[in-house]
C-alpha cells in the first residue's frame, strides 16, 4: 500500500507536533528527540520518517551524528505556521482597541 | 469572515507586512505608539524610553514575577504624526538579529484608520526565526496544556 504523504496528515498527530516543536528550538539528533517520550524508539523513527517524508523535517550530517531541523520550505506549506504569528498580532492590536477606545470614552 | 489582521510574507523575500484595520480614529492609533502611557497598557511593557522624534530612541522591558522576561529597543529614525514612524526593532537576549519597520497610519473615515506595518530583515532566513517564534511557542503552550489534562486524568 502506498500512501502520498500530506503535512495537514503529518501535523494532525499530537506527538509529530511536539517534535516539530521540539527541532524548532534546536536541531536534535533522533535519540534526544526519543527522550523526550515514554515510546520506543522505534515509535519515534516512524514519526520522524513521516516529518521527514513530508519535508517538515530535514536532515543534517554533523560528523557521526544526523541531526534532525526545521525545513522551512515544508513549513511554508503550512498555513498554519502563519497562523500563530499573525494570531498573535491580531491579540495584540484587539488590546490597543480596547484600551485606546477606554480611552477615548474616559476622555470625552 | 474577513480577518481582522492580515500578514503577507512573500516567499523567497527578507520582509513581511502586517495590516490591521481599527476601529479608532487615526489620532488615536499612532497615539497607541507614541504615548507611553498606552504603550505600557497595550503591550503590557514598562517603557523605559520612547522618544518621538528624528534620532530618537527607544527601550521597553517586561517583567514577570519580578524577572526581567523580555527587552527590545531601537532607534526612531524618522516620525511624521498620524502619518509615519520609521524605527529599528531588536528583542535584547535573542539570537534573532535587528529589523528595520515602517509603520504607516493611515486615515479611513473618522472613526476607523488602517496600519500597515512593513518589517525588513537581515536575511529570509532571519524572517523565518521570527516567524518561527510563536509557533514553537504555541507548540509547546498546547503541549504543556495536554500534560496538564493528562495529569489531571490520572
Amino acid at each position: 500500500m502506498k500512501l502520498r504523504r500530506d503535512v495537514f496528515q503529518a501535523i494532525a498527530d499530537p506527538t509529530r507536533r511536539t517534535i516539530i516543536a521540539l527541532v524548532a528550538a534546536s536541531a536534535m539528533t533522533p535519540s534526544a528527540i526519543a527522550e523526550n517520550f515514554d515510546y520506543s524508539r522505534q515509535t519515534i523513527s516512524k514519526h520522524i520518517q513521516i516529518l521527514t517524508e513530508c519535508e517538515l523535517l530535514e536532515q543534517e550530517q554533523k560528523g557521526r551524528e544526523i541531526y534532525y531541523q526545521l525545513n522551512p520550505k515544508g513549513m511554508k506549506q503550512i498555513a498554519d505556521f502563519i497562523e500563530p504569528f499573525r494570531k498573535m498580532w491580531d491579540d495584540r492590536f484587539n488590546k490597543l482597541e480596547d484600551v485606546m477606545k477606554k480611552n477615548q470614552s474616559n476622555s470625552k | 469572515m474577513e480577518q481582522k489582521t492580515k500578514i503577507n510574507a512573500p516567499e523567497g523575500k527578507q520582509e513581511l507586512t502586517i495590516t490591521r484595520e481599527f476601529d479608532l480614529p487615526v489620532e488615536l492609533v499612532y497615539k497607541a505608539y507614541t504615548e507611553p502611557e498606552y504603550v505600557a497598557q497595550w503591550m503590557g511593557t514598562t517603557v523605559l524610553k520612547l522618544e518621538n522624534r528624528n534620532h530618537g530612541s527607544y527601550a521597553f522591558e517586561t517583567s514577570h514575577e519580578g524577572k526581567v522576561m523580555f527587552r527590545a529597543n531601537g532607534t526612531i529614525h524618522k516620525v511624521a504624526p498620524n502619518k509615519e514612524i520609521v524605527r529599528t526593532f531588536e528583542m535584547e537576549n535573542l539570537p534573532t538579529s535587528v529589523h528595520l519597520e515602517f509603520l504607516e497610519f493611515e486615515k479611513l473615515t473618522n472613526d476607523t484608520s488602517k496600519l500597515t506595518i512593513q518589517m525588513i530583515y537581515k536575511s529570509e532566513e532571519h524572517r523565518a526565526e521570527q516567524l518561527k517564534l510563536p509557533f514553537a511557542y504555541g507548540l509547546n503552550m498546547a503541549h504543556n496544556r495536554l500534560e496538564e489534562i493528562l495529569k489531571n486524568l490520572k
